[in-house]
């Protein structure tokens, strides 16, 4: 284990056989024929159906909840409130996690669960609901962050005391401020002959995972849960249910179904500690499946942003400084993970002079969730439209001003990280030779780039790698599959053992059968289990060496594993056929049993990736509309292990940033409850919104893997919509600054422009 | 307990019976009376299509069909897409060319796209792109769905 961590055993020159091709998936086939099991898909003898009772108040405290009537209904097994949960100190992570599983005090946004219930079928619970009565005090709310800010503004938590502000000593729903700097901003601006300056706000956005969660939970007389769900952290969830509900984590058995989409939306959770506690109660198996409304008014979504930036330049195109205030709305409880920002929003230039403070402020509105590379795709939008016009200011063109400023190996970044070989140079250069920017702008278009950073993540895995006495291979890995990570997995697994892919097959484990895994989130997966998993059939592989050594009554070290054979280690070994992993494996009955390679790790090595967009976009000057005509994704996969799933992480990336720049918003009323939970009224893209992708994958190996390869699942979304925003301030000639660019707003910038 | 209707169906070639509420789907009834789960709720209202299913050869969002107006129907689903082990060349193709990721829009993009090609053997990108539009996809940003949809396309007609 530990050499793998000091050296991946990357080898450049390897020739490989199975790593770089695109194979079918083996999960495909149960997704193309209705077979696979997501979250709602699970049905259990004598199951019962839960259903949430939600507020439909913004603020408000709760003075009684009665559940008299609704427990008298025929088929009603069991219901719950606050009073079914245990106690846990507010402001802390568990109590703020029960808090926003099921209401105590207060409801603190439309939507929060207040009662849930079981019942024999969907429509006695639907009607027991109703029959639940609620008193509740309704409270001033409040939605904007920079309303909530002020220090009139109807408090959330009476506990919270600003943190990273010393003296704060006043209830506020500044949760915290952060200051983040490097070099002297100041001195740096000093030395700018360009000043760009400019505040951009960005609203949320729903994760938009087309499965809304669903999971069943089961319970046993003397207390053993079981909980299928739809989850990217089984383990995270079980640890997190044993905390909150009191339950040892080794009576949890969480089991990870297929999963409808998450894009860190499923990294935290809703109704499972709810549907436990029913099933606790009726003592039968309850299914709790979240409406698209449930999914809107509290789940996800993205933290909203307001922030001001400031970048200066030299002529020559030198970025001398950059300064940035940020403001992060993370609903009703703190958890944006806001420190993302600051840390990568102007990491990918190699920038000496940096000051950054952020806030991460509460208000009445669900709390966020992660979404691919949380709380930085929002900032980015500002970082790089201030880019696009200094770029323009001093006359360059805008992938060259990139290039000037472009980070490289050994850049001491603000958060502590010195980077190793990294690939934006090589992915700002393929970016400019590619045929999309080589290629005129049409007529009547737009063309905007804009470029992105992920930190790329690795943390606690673990896996196991089976061999049957057939020679073929199974995998329990403990991560979960967000869209496709178990083939890409098994190849590498075929790719070390020297087997084709086909003979590998990947199963996704509950949390009994391996230690804790950390969630499957910031492109750390394919990473991280991926050298697991490599590390596994390392293991096998020196087992399976060992037992040909004692087959032929040689040492150990005579016996050498190439291509799929243990082979003799020279010609002074003896002559012997060497032995495939089948013929091995066949004979472990009279070599002490299977063989097996096993390994947790805390993954460190991941290398950083980086993208550049370039889009071209059409504005109709009548109606305002944004046509995205042509859109070229360039991104440093490391190695691409799967390239066609590399593509579609990319497009898919790429399609969500799309849908974010041009529409995706949450209206609230006056009333503080949300008008467009429905995907009728919160549009994502559809197929005739947007062209084909282009994608570019460039390689620049990450060494620390054994493959070379880096994640791909969060740089995609990174830069989208200060690509389409450079792109419309092209066409229209003034750069939007505010999120979505929907019509009515362009039509105004456009009136704007045209009155100027 | 609310009044259950009788209500018989053909579902994939197969005869069924089932009782059912006034105010259930056919999405309702074919998920979780029938278990035939392959068949998916995104949203029940209609707008992203992860239930499409065929009834007497219209395509249909289930979650708008009433479970009573299936009496005497055909109903085509994803679990009868494929014949024995010989998959559509829609499911094939989709799975060459990596037309899904996740899978759960799968089986209603798949029912869609077949629908489709039965009506128009050869349709442009755009007609496809504004077929296929009712049907949300939130991971592959639609480029590989609308390729294996050409794919099929062009294999079908043995071009």
């Amino acid at each position: 284990m530990a050499t793998i961590l000091e050296k991946s055993g990357f080898n450049p020159d390897k020739k490989l056989k199975i790593v770089g091709t695109s194979p079918v998936k083996h999960d495909g086939i149960d997704k193309v024929t209705g077979r696979a099991k997501f979250g709602a898909d699970l049905y259990l003898p004598g199951m019962l159906v839960g259903k949430i009772l939600r507020s439909p108040h913004p603020h408000a405290r709760i003075k009684s909840i009665d559940i008299s009537a609704a427990e008298k209904l025929p088929g009603v097994k069991a219901i719950v409130t606050r009073d079914d949960f245990p106690e846990i100190k507010a402001g802390t992570p568990d109590g703020d996690m029960t808090r926003n599983a099921m209401a105590r005090e207060k409801a603190l946004y439309d939507g929060h669960p207040v009662a849930a219930v079981a019942a024999t079928s969907e429509s006695i619970a639907k009607a027991a609901l109703k029959l639940i009565k609620v008193e509740y005090e309704p409270l001033p709310h409040v939605i904007d962050p920079v309303q909530a800010m002020a220090p009139t503004a109807p408090i959330l938590h009476e506990h919270v005391r600003t943190k990273g502000i010393k003296g704060a000593d006043q209830p506020t729903n500044v949760i915290e401020r952060l200051d983040l700097a490097m070099g002297d901003a100041e001195a740096g601006f000093k030395e700018a002959d360009v000043i760009v300056e400019h505040e951009y706000d960005t609203k949320p956005m729903h994760q938009g995972y087309i499965e809304p969660q669903g999971c069943v939970a089961s319970c046993t007389e003397d207390g053993q849960i079981e909980l299928w769900c739809c989850t990217q952290a089984p383990w995270v969830f079980r640890d997190r249910l044993s905390n909150i509900l009191k339950i040892e984590s080794a009576k949890i058995r969480v089991q990870q179904s297929e999963m409808g989409g998450g894009f860190g939306g499923k990294t935290g959770f809703y109704g499972e500690p709810v549907a436990i506690q029913l099933a606790r109660k009726a003592k039968r198996p309850v299914k709790i499946a979240l409406t698209r409304n449930e999914v809107f008014r509290a789940t996800g979504p993205v933290s909203g942003t307001k922030s001001r930036i400031k970048i200066g330049a030299k002529k020559d195109g030198t970025i001398t400084a950059a300064d940035a205030e940020l403001i992060f709305q993370t609903g009703a409880f703190t958890g944006s993970m806001f420190i993302n920002a600051p840390q990568a929003m102007f990491t990918r230039y190699n920038l000496k002079n940096v000051k950054t403070v952020s806030y991460e402020v509460v208000s009445n509105r669900p709390k966020v969730n992660s979404f691919r590379a949380p709380c930085v795709p929002q900032v980015v939008f500002g970082v790089e439209g201030v880019l696009d016009e200094l770029a323009r200011k001093i006359g360059m063109d805008p992938i060259d001003f990139r290039l000037k400023n472009a980070a490289t190996e050994g850049y001491k970044t603000i958060y502590g990280e010195t980077f190793g070989p990294i690939g934006f140079v090589e992915t700002l250069k393929a970016a400019k030779a590619c045929d999309h920017y080589k290629s005129p702008v049409p007529a009547g278009q737009g063309r905007g780039v804009a470029a992105g950073f992920w930190f790329n993540r690795g943390g606690e895995t673990t896996g196991t790698l089976n061999i049957a006495i057939d020679g073929s291979v199974t995998l329990i890995l403990g991560t979960s599959d967000v869209a496709g990570s178990r083939i890409s997995i098994s190849m590498m697994a075929a790719e070390e053992l020297g087997i084709p892919v086909d003979k590998v097959r990947a199963i996704m484990a509950d949390t009994h059968s391996l230690g804790f895994n950390r969630v499957t989130a910031g492109s750390r997966t394919t990473f991280s289990t991926g050298m697991v998993i490599v590390d596994s059939a390392r293991k096998a592989i020196t087992e399976l060496c060992k037992r040909a050594a004692g087959l032929w009554g040689v040492p150990e070290d005579a016996v050498t594993f190439e291509d799929g054979y243990c082979k003799p280690a020279g010609a002074n070994v003896g002559t012997f056929e060497p032995l495939s992993i089948a013929q091995i494996a066949a004979k472990t009955m009279a070599t002490h049993g299977a063989i097996a390679g096993h390994s947790e790790m805390n993954v460190t090595g991941a290398g950083p990736g980086f993208g550049l967009h370039i889009v071209d976009v059409e504005v109709d000057k009548e109606t305002g509309r944004v046509d995205i005509r042509r859109y070229t994704v360039v991104e440093d996969a490391g190695k691409a292990i799967h390239p066609l799933q590399v593509e579609g992480q990319y497009q898919g990336g790429a399609v969500q940033g799309i849908g974010w720049a041009l529409n995706e918003e949450y209206y609230y009323g006056e009333d503080g409850r949300l008008q467009n939970a429905s995907f009728l009224d919160y549009r994502m893209p559809v197929a005739s919104d947007v062209p084909m992708i282009g994608t570019e994958i460039v390689e620049v190996p990450n060494p620390r893997h054994p493959y070379g390869l880096r994640g791909v699942g969060e740089v995609p979304v990174v830069p989208t919509m200060a690509a389409i925003a450079n792109a419309i301030g092209q066409c229209i000639g003034v750069r939007p600054r505010s999120l979505p660019m929907s019509p009515p707003k362009l039509l105004k910038l456009i009136e704007e422009a045209r009155a100027r | 307990m609310s009044k259950k209707y009788h209500v018989t169906t053909t579902i994939n070639d197969d005869e069924y019976e089932f009782l059912c509420e006034a105010q259930q789907t056919l999405l309702d009834v074919l998920r979780d009376e029938l278990m035939l789960s392959g068949t998916k709720e995104g949203c029940a209202t209609g707008d992203c299509g992860a239930c499409t299913v065929m009834v007497d050869g219209t395509m249909v969002c289930s979650c708008l069909v009433l479970a009573v107006e299936a009496e005497g129907t055909k109903i085509e689903t994803i679990e009868g897409m494929a014949n024995g082990n010989d998959l559509h060349p829609l499911q094939r193709i989709f799975l060459e060319l990596n037309g899904l990721q996740c899978g759960i829009c799968t089986p209603g993009i798949l029912i869609a796209a077949k629908a489709l090609l039965e009506r128009n053997p050869d349709p442009t990108e755009t007609e496809i792109r504004y077929w296929l539009a009712g049907n949300l996809c939130r991971c592959t940003g639609y480029d590989k769905i609308i390729r294996s949809v050409q794919a099929a396309a062009k294999e079908m007609r043995g071009a």
